[in-house]
């Protein structure tokens, strides 16, 4: 399929520096080439969405930037080093700075959400000051808007608080990259918009880097500073939203046709 | 690393499933003598393995007591040996009906449970979202519920063995009149250092094999609700395998070095 490039509002700052540089991504799942040739390259601070089909391997994308997935070929490098080349502590120090939320928000079952928030704060950070882990867990829960909920189980939350908290945990251990898989899936047109809403805030407030997966086109419009448009294993459109409603491309139209 | 499983058939299938439980135990073990061991999980975990599983072995332990002594009377009466009964009764609990009994209890309970709560955590991706966070779900899920399954079975089968030989008590009772004294004088005296050791180290290795086997299909089940229930059930069918298979090795192991 011919690739279409749209051309950016926005100049190329050459100060900008790329933390996210990924070349000649591929990656199979039996016979089925799920990548098949991923150039990306995400700068310093800005928020990526990446829209496309359901199975077009736009998270196949993201679990490989942070090792979840081995690629078959091409380089993944972030922060200048290759992670297809990590050992397991190289790659758990990535990971250290790196927020993944995930579509169910994969909180932890067993555990309140206070116990949530503190896991990776113990457990990666090695934090032992509970004075300190108590502000870290007061200070995310303020920036997603549910102290309240700090002694509640995962299953006493409704889809919505559960993104929140899932947010907020990957927040706490404040990364420099966040990496959001179908934010919004799931979730009523106002609390996606909500949500949406919230990540844009955490970003301007953590001045993180961020890749976000999505169908949701309002999720997209409010989030992103450049839009990807994945099809059959390939970028097929690049731009920024606005640039892309009046793309010529057949899928980027199909997204965009009921945006008015 | 969440890899598609190559679609394999047959001996391949079964010898790259012996070559993953290899490569799973090798990861178990390396992380035992990892630094940061889950203390407070590992104390959760025998609580909720241990003290929750006691009950169950305690009654199944009490009945199984009772009818071996309503069974095996008629058949000592016969010779008019109602006297061997409480020497019968703990040589045969203690050596081998106790110590299987049990653990075939544990492997229902125990491995279906982890099976079951690994492999749900697994399909909401809570073990992907430990991973990324930098944290280390086999030292955190893995190693606590092994080792503590691998501490807990042989204690409940000393409990159970005990539990069982008050249950032959009673039902002892029911036809003789035998005081407490007399019959615990006959049960403890007819027991050997060779009757209870063997008994008591291969329980271990019943525990071991329960905990690995429930943690290991948990881990590795696909991602899918209906791969939470194969694992729980395959859980428990090669866990009750592996019991027998280990409790075959024993009786040879215990011939060659008690019963030359």
């Amino acid at each position: 399929m011919e690739a279409v490039k749209e051309k950016k509002e926005a100049s190329k700052n050459p100060k900008k520096e790329a933390i996210i540089v990924i070349k000649g991504l591929k990656k199979s799942f039996g016979k089925k080439d799920v990548l098949k040739d991923i150039n990306l390259e995400v700068d310093r601070g800005e928020n990526v969405v990446v829209l496309g089909k359901s199975g077009q391997g736009k998270s196949v994308t993201i679990e490989c930037i942070v090792g979840l997935l081995i690629p078959d070929g091409g380089s993944i490098k972030v922060f200048g080093d290759e992670v297809t080349d990590m050992n397991d502590n190289q790659l758990k120090e990535l990971r250290m700075k790196i927020g993944f939320l995930f579509q169910s928000g994969a909180l932890f079952d067993s555990m309140t959400v206070r116990e949530n928030l503190e896991f990776p704060l113990t457990r990666v950070l090695k934090m032992k000051d509970q004075h300190e882990i108590d502000e870290r867990v007061n200070e995310v829960l303020e920036g997603v808007g549910l102290v309240d909920a700090v002694d509640k189980m995962p299953s006493d939350l409704s889809g919505g608080m559960r993104k929140r908290i899932g947010l907020a945990r990957t927040l706490i251990i404040k990364p420099e990259i966040m990496l959001y898989d179908e934010p919004t899936t799931g979730l009523d047109p106002i609390t996606s918009r909500e949500i949406s809403e919230l990540i844009l805030n955490m970003q301007k407030k953590y001045k993180t880097t961020s890749i976000i997966i999505t169908h949701d086109m309002e999720c997209a419009r409010i989030t992103s500073d450049r839009v990807l448009i994945m099809d059959n294993g390939e970028y097929i459109a690049e731009g920024t939203f606005e640039s892309l409603q009046k793309s010529k491309n057949e899928i980027a139209k199909e997204f965009f046709k009921d945006i008015s | 690393m969440a890899e598609q499983e190559l679609e394999l058939t047959g001996w391949r299938k079964w010898f790259a499933e012996i070559g993953d439980q290899g490569v799973f135990f090798t990861r178990f073990f390396k992380n035992i003598f990892k630094g940061g061991f889950e203390w407070s999980e590992f104390i959760r975990q025998c609580y909720e393995i241990g003290y929750r599983s006691m009950m169950l072995v305690g009654i199944t332990s009490f009945i199984m007591g009772a009818v071996l002594i309503l069974q095996l009377r008629p058949s000592l009466e016969s010779f008019g040996q109602v006297g061997m009964l409480p020497k019968t009764l703990s040589v045969s609990l203690i050596r081998e009906i106790g110590p299987v009994i049990t653990a075939l209890i544990c492997a229902g309970k125990i491995s279906s449970s982890i099976g079951a709560e690994l492999g749900s955590m697994k399909v909401t991706e809570q073990i992907d979202a430990m991973e990324v966070s930098g944290a280390n779900p086999v030292q955190y899920l893995v190693v606590t519920r092994i080792l503590a399954v691998t501490l807990m079975v042989p204690l409940l089968t000393v409990i159970g063995d005990i539990i069982g030989l008050a249950g032959g008590f009673l039902a002892l009772n029911i036809k003789d009149s035998v005081s407490y004294t007399l019959y615990l004088h006959k049960c403890v005296d007819s027991i050997d250092f060779s009757d209870f050791l063997p008994a008591f180290v291969k329980t271990i290795f019943f525990g071991f094999a329960i905990g690995f086997v429930g943690c290991y299909k948990g881990f590795n089940s696909n991602k899918g609700t209906e791969s939470v229930g194969l694992a729980a059930n395959s859980a428990v069918v090669t866990a009750s395998l592996w019991i027998f298979v280990i409790d075959a090795i024993a009786v040879q192991v215990t011939s060659i070095l008690f019963y030359k």
